[in-house]
């Protein structure tokens, strides 16, 4: 029979022994450490986690062979004529290995979103507000549990995509090749940002419908349709600066004219991200949950 | 402890919280009552740190909220029932919120067990019934061994045995020091489980006292005897009003019942009956908040469907 007292947290609370009349502190303490685990049991005990992971490794290994399958014996020189923005140089075979990351981008994202938007859908944010009454540790431990997570899936995913899609297109090119290994990690890298912009747009939008929206105009849309409406040289001014594109430059190893260095990619990618959390954080301090 | 101090909040143009003062205080139950609308919620709200208060101070053992080492050691709190996910089960839920302050896994297999979900708590909470939802909501309050233990309505969606299951615990809970605030809209079950009261409407404090002094009689007092018109004389006194109903019927006020026989007896006057009407606890209640209440219906409209 249990009491509603707990023996064990109410001894610790106990004052100590003789020499001094300060209780000893309990043991229960707010840390960043219990809030990450917390996360990750949030994470790892619902069923859409496992669901859209095993979607995003599917999107990245299946789409990666399908489009090294298509562009077999595809391959032209590198001076070859390049897609308007998207995803991927049609000549690059490490980009068309790579290319399920456009499908696994969306998925990756949704992950972000419900890891808050559910939170905000139940009201279970409240009860974790009331245990975490500053807040913002609980929405850095959730993009960095979400982030982890993701990168690490993606990693293994690009992997496993590269080599199939080489074998595939039988391209010869392998990971020892130079810039591989940078694209591969890229597209990892890549997708654990995404997914950590889906955290930020979460709790910017508190909605799940609408997050997912915005994450898929910005992602999928606004990249085709920017080049579509604007004058060419307005179009290769702007467009290598969205979040898609600056990930392309990451995953790419032959370059390209649309796209940024894989450096300035990486610092477009961070400066979104970046952008994103602060105005989530913002909003999530100052609203009235 | 929790202290509450000037406390406003204003939505808008709304005030649903309007310059309240009140104290918690640990050994027993404290009741927050109030109409629906009152305000009850959004006060329990900015005590644990939800909504920013637009004037006003609270402290929690002492210490504004945001400033405590572990929170949920300090206040365990249900707000809402069935904030959980569908899809997790109640002891993954449980399992979460424990990690944040290091509560240990046992701790969450004993408040499964105090709740009595311990046979479902690998159930997916979607499933639960309202009842089975709040349970699971006070095994979230329990779980840090919290100082104060403040739930919004505990009451809803529990069955008669949930009801007394819910008092027992909470008296049980006053009984071992702990500082208990419950809110709710029904006197009555306030009245059987708090010791004390704190009654608003309209987010003003109307009243802030022991559920004794709520519930005590009126001084109202009905007197039959066959010689009304004499004892009549005996009582009146300043102060003290008497009101023949009919020839052998007095209404008193401003006399115990005691002294009313005492008097009687001493005159040698005899009685049929001497009633002391008690107030009953829902009268006692409207009488305190009639002024206050938001969503109340009007005898115009009464009479207009009437007519």
């Amino acid at each position: 029979m249990s009491s509603i007292l707990s023996d064990e947290l109410a001894a610790v609370d106990a004052p100590g022994p003789a020499d001094g009349p300060a209780p000893r502190p309990s043991v229960l303490a707010l840390t960043f450490r219990g809030i990450l685990r917390a996360e990750w049991i949030k994470l790892r005990t619902v069923r859409s986690t496992r669901m859209t992971c095993f979607a995003a490794l599917v999107a990245v290994i299946g789409l990666g062979a399908l489009a090294a399958a298509v562009s077999a014996g595809d391959i032209t020189a590198p001076e070859g004529p390049r897609h308007a923005g998207g995803f991927g140089s049609a000549t690059d075979p490490t980009a068309i290995s790579l290319s399920g990351v456009l499908l696994a981008q969306l998925i990756v994202a949704v992950i972000g979103v419900l890891a808050v938007t559910n939170e905000y859908g139940t009201g279970m944010i409240r009860a974790y507000f009331a245990a975490v009454p500053t807040r913002l540790p609980l929405l850095w431990a959730k993009a960095i549990v979400v982030a982890v997570v993701v990168t690490a899936g993606s990693l293994i995913a690009a992997v496993v995509a590269f080599l199939v899609g080489q074998s595939v297109l039988g391209s010869g090119v392998d990971l020892g090749d130079p810039g591989v290994v940078r694209a591969v990690l890229g597209a990892a890298l890549y997708l654990g940002v995404i997914s950590v912009l889906g955290v930020a747009v979460g709790a910017l939008l508190r909605h799940t419908a609408g997050s997912v929206a915005v994450l898929f105009a910005t992602l999928l849309i606004i990249p085709q349709l920017l080049v579509a409406i604007l004058p060419g040289d307005w179009s290769t001014a702007i467009t290598p600066y969205l979040p898609s594109n600056a990930g392309s430059a990451l995953m790419t190893v032959s370059g390209s004219d649309t796209l940024l260095a894989p450096a300035a990619g990486a610092a477009v990618l961070a400066g979104w991200v970046g952008l994103l959390l602060v105005g989530a954080a913002w909003r999530m301090r100052t609203t009235d949950a | 402890m929790i202290v509450v101090e000037h406390l406003t909040k204003r939505f808008g143009r709304v005030t649903a919280v309007d310059d309240l003062s009140f104290q918690v205080r640990p050994g027993l139950v404290t009741g927050f009552l109030g109409p629906n609308g009152a305000g009850k919620s959004t006060t329990m709200r900015m005590i644990l740190g939800l909504d920013r208060p637009t004037a006003g101070r609270i402290t929690v053992n002492g210490r504004r909220f945001v400033d405590q080492a572990a929170p949920l050691h300090e206040i365990g709190s249900l707000l809402e029932a069935r904030a959980v996910h569908p899809g997790r089960s109640a002891r993954n839920h449980l399992l979460a919120l424990a990690a944040t302050t290091g509560v240990p896994t046992r701790r969450v297999d004993e408040v499964l067990d105090i709740v009595g979900l311990t046979s479902v708590a690998r159930q997916r909470a979607g499933a639960f019934s309202l009842g089975m939802g709040q349970r699971l909501g006070i095994a979230g309050a329990l779980l840090a061994d919290p100082e104060v233990v403040m739930l919004d309505e505990p009451a809803n969606g529990l069955d008669p045995e949930g009801i007394v299951w819910i008092r027992e615990l909470l008296q049980g809970l006053a009984r071992e020091g702990r500082t208990v605030f419950v809110s709710s809209h029904l006197i009555s079950e306030m009245a059987l489980t708090a010791e004390h009261l704190v009654i608003v409407g309209r987010g003003r404090l109307i009243a802030d006292l022991p559920v004794s002094e709520l519930t005590g009689t009126s001084d109202r007092v009905t007197v039959r005897s066959p010689r009304a018109g004499d004892l009549a004389a005996l009582l009146i006194d300043r102060g003290i009003t008497v009101t023949s109903v009919s020839t052998d019927q007095l209404e008193v006020t401003g006399l115990p019942v005691e002294e009313i026989g005492r008097r009687a007896f001493d005159g040698g006057i005899m009685l049929h009956t001497l009633t002391p009407h008690s107030i009953s606890l829902e009268q006692a209640f409207i009488d305190l908040t009639h002024d206050s209440v938001q969503y109340a219906p009007t005898e115009v409209s009464t009479r207009t469907v009437a007519a």
